[in-house]
């Protein structure tokens, strides 16, 4: 009986791999699409970050001489009916936007994945339970949800964040509990429990590093639709208040004076589409890289 | 010399239908019964094989013993202490004296740690914070014959037969008193089953622990087992003594399963006892001897009686109204 | 029947690559085996060695991924390779038909299997109540019993054994010339396998067809084929009839085989022997012979040179690639 095996075939050595890193990027070469919407993700991210720095005028300066321009050198994207530079309230949307975001994503994906873990592994009538809760939360319609809560909280950003990540951690409690029953039966987990593993170890340590990756990824192209619910949040006028730019508000502005100039409802909705395409494509090619079951063709 | 592990009586069920559908269907009894009224002893050290084909219940009788499938009635006792009915934390200090290898290697291994993580986990889960995991892992693959760089690895960067050793490696993590293993060899390349075998055997020799295997190859049962018992239904039809059982088995379920593990041989004369039909649902039970519409040597009482065990030779026991080889 | 007759296959230096993330898999390389008419050859290997690849390759059911790079497989004489999709079409499932490993995959959910059955015989020119007395006929052939009533059940109402009983009387139902099996018995209990070979073997004597017989149970082939193929890692190591191959087996690979079949063992014994050493891997082939770092009687010439084709004991179509069989160097 040989000693020791040092020689691997079927599978493949640490020192062997391409490092992961580079594996990754070699993959995602092979997805242009990809590539397009991994630099408009990343060109809303920066401009987002840096957004102070960059604006080329304050947002909230009125330029009287200047109202509704078309776009020009001095303003690329034109003003506004009070003569407020486009870009800059673009710019500064971004912000609004990214934040929304982060913060109603961020609250969803926490609360739905502990929810979502619960329900998928715990017993039966924790299952039930959540389900009913999920499925009566996903039975109202967004917006009317949004207009009970701003009458009860007043229109805000932070009303905004709320009923986003409301609506959404069913979304994300499904598709967790979906995971997690799947792999409740696995042999890992059962050798888990025969060594004598309790739940909290066993979700924490082996189910919930498997659930992340594939939920990352559909969160991430979950962002536009958030994107273009906090900006039509904003347009009917139940987001943030003015004088705080966001896109839908620029859009609201740009609408009621459209026949003058349709420069600010071009650019309060370019943004929205570029960065929805973005998102969407480095999310599904992201999810195309990581499905194990794409056989690489020749 | 009392015995590691006494299965007494043992009979494991499981709802095959919710109360409702059971109502609307008009079905008595929703329940099937996996294993059915078993018991057996293993005494420390030995090697005892539990050998059937699918629906035979050796998997659920396993998953019993293992604590992780609950027993419906009878008892379980293993190193003196009853297991059936057993609460969460104390069947946990159970745990460490039996360890369970599971049929699918690679995937019993949790595919986002490494190697040297997964063997001890056993460690990290009864809250042994004060071992040095890095030598215990060492020193747990040089025992099943891995290099120690294997602890840097990947599931899915390890080939069946390694990825076996890892999860032995495991079993073997708290010294355990009893190794259940679930069909080691399925899967395995005729040249590598050796591997594992050995591997096994020579564990055995060196820590003296007992060995639960769980198969349907029967020439692997032959060469590795002191005892063996042969499942049909969720019941043991036969059980006793490897060696005696494979010169002159008593049921025709054991010859049955004896003869359809041919030797590569082709001018071997065959006696190759072909039986009929396929394993009846547990859902449909047959009456009488359970066997008996498969059995080419079907008799009076067989559709009516159930059988009872008779002893053949000493720890040799069979259900069978017409036992074959008896010396009469 | 002597190696004169027609054959119905006639693989002819089969090469094949994959394509992966880690580059070209060199799966098949100058594979070369016939299956003359009416015999049934065995193609025996373990995982790794190739023969289930090759058993896809003749019906043309490669995953896209696969390239061939040289070969020919001649069905009665036309190369499938060279076909374009009709004429694939005109031959599969009529001329050779295949049966699978996985029964419980191999049939459409959710139509009837006497909608299946009925649906293969497409091409013949005769009234559907004619299709579906030919189906029952067959079922009843393979030993599904009450085989009219049971033309309107749905796969999953049958048992595995009974559902590969039934991919059989499909590939069967069309009397082909050459019927390939990718290891039909693997995934059924010891028990049903007797069945389903005693089946096979019934029906090729009534039919006459050849049979490509891909499988890892030493056992199984030994009992059922008339020749045998031994494969390693991509490779044809030896080839003959079913008794030289069990009998006086000439490559070192298909003689370790053997003595690991825990069968053929006859003492009791804890140390069971092995083939130390893993396959080797196939994306970069090393020159010479391909069982070289695993051979216990490898010599100098085996790490440069790839052996062809010897003559070994036993009849003349016995060939193993090997250098010891060579006459020009060590004995073997």
């Amino acid at each position: 009986m040989s000693a020791t095996e040092t020689t691997m075939t079927d599978g493949v050595a640490p020192g062997e791999e391409p490092g992961a890193l580079k594996q990754f990027w070699r993959n995602l070469r092979g997805e242009p699409l990809g590539l397009i919407g991994l630099v408009l993700v990343l060109l809303l991210v920066l401009s987002a970050i840096f957004a102070p720095w960059i604006v080329p005028y304050n947002p909230n300066e009125i330029l009287v001489g200047e109202r509704l321009a078309a776009p020009s050198a001095a303003h690329w994207m034109g003003t506004d009916q009070l003569g407020r530079d486009v870009l800059s309230r673009v710019i500064m949307g971004g912000r609004v936007a990214l934040l929304v975001a982060l913060a109603s994503l961020g609250a969803a994906l926490s609360i739905g994945l502990l929810l979502g873990l619960l329900a998928g592994f715990g017993p039966r009538w924790l299952d039930n339970g959540l389900l009913l809760i999920f499925d009566a939360v996903r039975s109202f319609p967004v917006i009317i949800f949004a207009l009970a809560l701003v009458a009860l909280l007043g229109p805000s950003l932070y009303s905004v964040i709320f009923v986003v990540a409301v609506t959404s951690i069913p979304i994300y409690a499904r598709i967790v509990r979906t995971q997690t029953l799947a792999m409740r039966n696995n042999e890992f987990i059962l050798a888990e429990r025969a060594m004598g593993a309790g739940m909290a170890r066993i979700l924490g340590v082996h189910v919930l590093p498997n659930v992340l990756g594939p939920l990352l990824i559909l969160a991430s192209m979950d962002v536009p639709l958030i994107i273009t619910l906090e900006a039509g949040l904003s347009f009917l006028g139940m987001g943030v208040r003015p004088p705080t730019p966001s896109w839908g508000t620029i859009l609201n502005d740009g609408y009621s004076y459209i026949r003058n100039s349709p420069w600010p409802v071009i650019f309060g909705g370019l943004p929205i589409v570029l960065a929805t395409l973005g998102f969407t494509f480095m999310g599904e090619a992201l999810r195309d890289i990581f499905d194990p079951k794409l056989k690489r063709d020749l | 010399m009392s015995a590691l592990l006494e299965v007494s009586d043992v009979r494991v069920r499981f709802r095959t239908m919710g109360p409702l559908a059971a109502l609307t269907r008009r079905v008595h009894d929703p329940y099937i019964d996996a294993v059915c009224n078993v018991s057996f002893q293993l005494a420390p050290g030995e090697t005892v094989g539990l050998v059937g084909e699918s629906g035979s219940g050796k998997s659920t009788l396993a998953r019993a013993i293992a604590g992780l499938v609950p027993v419906h009635s009878g008892s379980i006792r293993f190193a003196e202490q009853e297991l059936s009915g057993l609460g969460q934390r104390s069947f946990s200090r159970v745990r460490r004296e039996l360890a369970l290898m599971f049929q699918d290697p690679t995937g019993s291994l949790s595919p986002r740690m490494k190697v040297r993580s997964l063997i001890t986990e056993p460690y990290r889960i009864h809250g042994m914070r004060d071992r040095n995991f890095r030598q215990e892992a060492k020193r747990l693959l040089e025992m099943v014959g891995l290099s120690a760089d294997f602890g840097d690895r990947y599931p899915h960067q390890l080939s069946g037969g390694q990825a076996r050793r890892v999860g032995l490696a495991r079993a073997l993590a708290l010294d355990p008193q009893l190794i259940i293993a679930d069909e080691p060899t399925a899967g395995l390349d005729v040249s590598v089953q050796g591997e594992v075998l050995n591997l096994l055997a020579r564990i055995q020799a060196e820590t003296g622990v007992a060995i639960l295997i769980i198969t349907h190859n029967l020439n692997v049962v032959r060469h590795i087992t002191d005892r063996m018992a042969i499942m049909y239904l969720g019941r043991f039809v036969e059980i006793g003594d490897t060696d005696e059982i494979f010169e002159r088995p008593r049921h025709p379920y054991t010859e049955a399963l004896l003869s359809a593990s041919p030797e590569p041989d082709p001018d071997a004369q065959h006696h190759r006892v072909e039986i009929h039909g396929e394993v009846p649902s547990l859902m449909n039970r047959p009456t009488g001897c359970e066997f008996h519409n498969r059995c080419p040597y079907i008799g009076e009482r067989c559709k009516n009686e159930a059988p009872a065990f008779s002893q053949a030779t000493s720890g040799h026991f069979y259900t069978c109204h017409h036992p074959l080889n008896t010396s009469t | 029947m002597d190696s004169d007759t027609e054959n119905v296959l006639e693989v002819r230096d089969l090469s094949l690559d994959f394509g992966s993330p880690r580059g070209r898999l060199h799966a098949l390389r100058h594979v070369s085996l016939k299956v003359p008419r009416g015999r049934v050859v065995g193609v025996v290997g373990e995982s790794g060695s190739g023969k289930s690849t090759v058993a896809l390759a003749c019906m043309g059911l490669l995953a896209a991924n696969a390239q061939v790079v040289g070969g020919e497989i001649l069905l009665e004489g036309r190369d499938i390779l060279r076909m374009n999709q009709d004429e694939l079409q005109a031959v599969r499932g009529r001329r050779a038909s295949m049966i699978f490993q996985d029964p419980m995959t191999a049939l459409n959910p959710v139509r009837s299997i006497g909608t299946q059955m009925v649906d293969i015989q497409y091409r013949d020119r005769i009234t559907d109540s004619e299709k579906r007395k030919r189906a029952a006929e067959m079922l009843g052939r393979v030993g599904i019993p009450d085989p009219r009533s049971r033309l309107k059940a749905f796969p999953h109402q049958f048992s595995g054994g009974m559902r590969q009983r039934i991919c059989i009387a499909m590939a069967l139902l069309v009397e082909p010339a050459l019927l390939l099996a990718d290891e039909p018995t693997t995934a059924l209990d010891a028990t049903l396998e007797v069945q389903i070979i005693k089946l096979l073997e019934r029906l090729q004597s009534e039919i006459g067809c050849s049979i490509l017989f891909v499988s890892h149970h030493l056992g199984t082939v030994a009992e059922l084929c008339d020749d045998v193929v031994v494969m390693y890692a991509g490779e044809v190591v030896e080839q003959g009839t079913v008794r030289d191959i069990f009998g006086n087996p000439g490559h070192p690979y298909t003689r370790a085989l053997l003595e690991c079949d825990p069968g053929r063992i006859k003492e009791k014994t804890r140390q069971l022997p092995t083939i130390p050493g893993d396959v080797p891997d196939v994306l970069n082939v090393p020159p010479g012979c391909i069982f070289r770092d695993r051979c216990p009687r490898a010599f100098e010439r085996c790490a440069s040179e790839s052996p062809v084709a010897h003559g070994a004991a036993g009849t003349a179509e016995h060939l193993a690639r090997c250098h010891l069989l060579d006459g020009n160097s060590e004995g073997a």
